[in-house]
């Protein structure tokens, strides 16, 4: 028999895009590293080198699930961190080539921004009403002459839609153009293409701690550090070794199962998508079928959506939304936006390894009536 | 030239949707509407109404206070014009 608190139903956290609880095992880890791993990893002392052999397996262990080799992969403070640092040193190292950096329309807003510092507004490339980006269009682009660097996300981390990633690499390598490819929100959910130059992850979004990013740079890629000199330009200061080996260990605990909990939670996404188009005036969003497996997003006609995070986060259930009202800027998501999707009354959720069937069905017998409530405080019946 | 206006400056998400919304029901097909907005969602979000309702987007002009041409009317904002289907 259940003791739980009646009327204070149990937490369900569906947000889990970017910041997913840590996995058992990477908790674990970062005890491990606390305890051997403490010390500066480039000291020459024996604490030192302990510390430095944990970051030599951290960055042998991520490689291997990348695709890389050990000397390609590099810390950095963060995943944004990662894709600043990322676009501004590769885009710098081919200056001579030209200024112009090529993206997609709904990359993250860190390439997006770190774009523009390095080469201007030049204007993305269009994407579907999916949000998937204009292949012809991205090709012509990556092509033309002047061009720096391309960037193209392997997933939408938002929506789900996967990226034509190989179509856009091999362009991009017929024009001797680097291509960074923003793995962030699929890395540890899906496998990853080996269609990349740079390859960003984000330890955060598969189980391991925030706080810590991951980049790959191929042997090949020249790269030209733009911040003031520091023995390590990707990580100023050095990187924090218990988060970088938990984020390792993490990596690798989420790999080992990775192909099961992608059809699980790839069914349970299913589920949600079915149920949600069963509620009136609804746009599920994104590719149904060349998808992130755990992701899912949907907009309500007529929904204020800071009023429906709201009133599902009273009945216990924790969800993203991309509407403008839920952000501090009053701008609604740019991936929306560039869709032409409905970008008021929407919802985004992100399913971890460790939801449930049962949270999942209790989450869409409880959408109809929050909509619903929400729909009638701004009495829209009959619109 | 529209046949209505509807006024839906100052108002955030999803309010001038839902006030346009209201001003064309029971109006004849082929009816235009312009919804005047300060919300840049609504410039995104009247297009995708129609879409869902099966009417049609005409054209969105931008409005800015700064303009020259502005004068009187100097307010920042979409005017956003539809079609009764």
């Amino acid at each position: 028999m259940s003791h739980a608190t009646p009327g204070v139903p149990e937490r369900v956290y569906l947000d889990n895009g970017g910041r997913a609880p840590w996995h058992p095992l990477a908790r674990q880890a970062f005890e491990q590293a606390l305890a051997d791993g403490w010390a500066d990893p480039r000291r020459l002392h024996a604490e030192g080198r302990r510390a430095a052999r944990l970051l030599d397996g951290a960055r042998e262990a991520i490689a291997a699930v990348l695709g890389a080799r050990s000397q390609e992969v590099r810390f950095t403070p963060s995943h944004t961190a990662t894709l600043h640092a990322a676009v501004a040193s590769a885009a710098a190292a081919r200056r001579r080539a030209g200024s112009a950096v090529v993206v997609g329309a709904v990359e993250r807003a860190a390439v997006l921004h770190a774009a523009t510092l390095a080469a201007g507004d030049t204007g993305p490339v269009p994407v579907d009403r999916l949000g998937r980006v204009d292949v012809d269009a991205m090709v012509a682009a990556v092509g033309a002459p002047g061009v720096a660097l391309a960037a193209l996300q392997h997933a939408n981390g938002e929506v789900g839609t996967v990226q034509p990633v190989e179509a856009v690499h091999e362009a991009a390598r017929a024009a001797a153009v680097p291509l960074l490819v923003d793995a962030g929100a699929s890395v540890g959910h899906v496998a990853v293409p080996d269609a990349w130059d740079l390859l960003a992850a984000d330890p955060a979004d598969w189980g391991g701690p925030a706080g810590v990013g991951v980049l790959a740079v191929r042997q090949r890629v020249r790269t030209a550090p733009v911040g003031p000199e520091d023995e390590d330009p990707w990580a100023p200061g050095g990187v924090s070794v218990p988060l970088a080996f938990a984020a390792a260990v993490a990596l690798q605990a989420v790999e080992s199962d990775r192909v099961a909990q992608e059809a699980r939670r790839r069914a349970l996404v299913e589920r949600v998508r079915a149920a949600v188009a069963r509620i009136p005036d609804v746009e599920v969003v994104g590719d149904p079928d060349d998808r992130l497996p755990h992701v899912a997003t949907f907009s309500f006609l007529y929904v204020d959506g800071e009023a429906l995070v709201t009133e599902l986060d009273r009945h216990g259930f924790a969800v993203g939304s991309g509407s403008a009202c839920t952000a501090s800027t009053l701008e609604p998501s740019h991936v929306l936006a560039a869709m032409g999707v409905l970008t008021h009354g929407n919802v985004r959720i992100a399913l971890d390894r460790s939801t449930t069937a049962d949270e999942v069905d209790r989450f869409c017998a409880v959408l109809p009536g929050a909509v619903a409530k929400v729909r009638e405080m701004l009495g829209v019946g009959g619109l | 030239m529209s046949d209505t206006l509807v006024d839906a400056r100052g108002l955030r998400c999803p309010l001038p949707v839902i006030r346009l919304a209201a001003a064309a029901k029971g109006l004849p097909a082929g009816t235009e509407l312009t919804v005047l907005s300060t919300d840049p969602a609504a410039k995104l979000d009247v297009p995708a109404w129609c879409r869902m309702r099966g009417h049609e987007h005409v054209g969105t002009r931008e409005h800015r206070a700064a303009a020259p041409e502005a004068g009187d009317e100097a307010w920042d904002g979409w005017a956003v014009t539809v079609r009764l289907g």
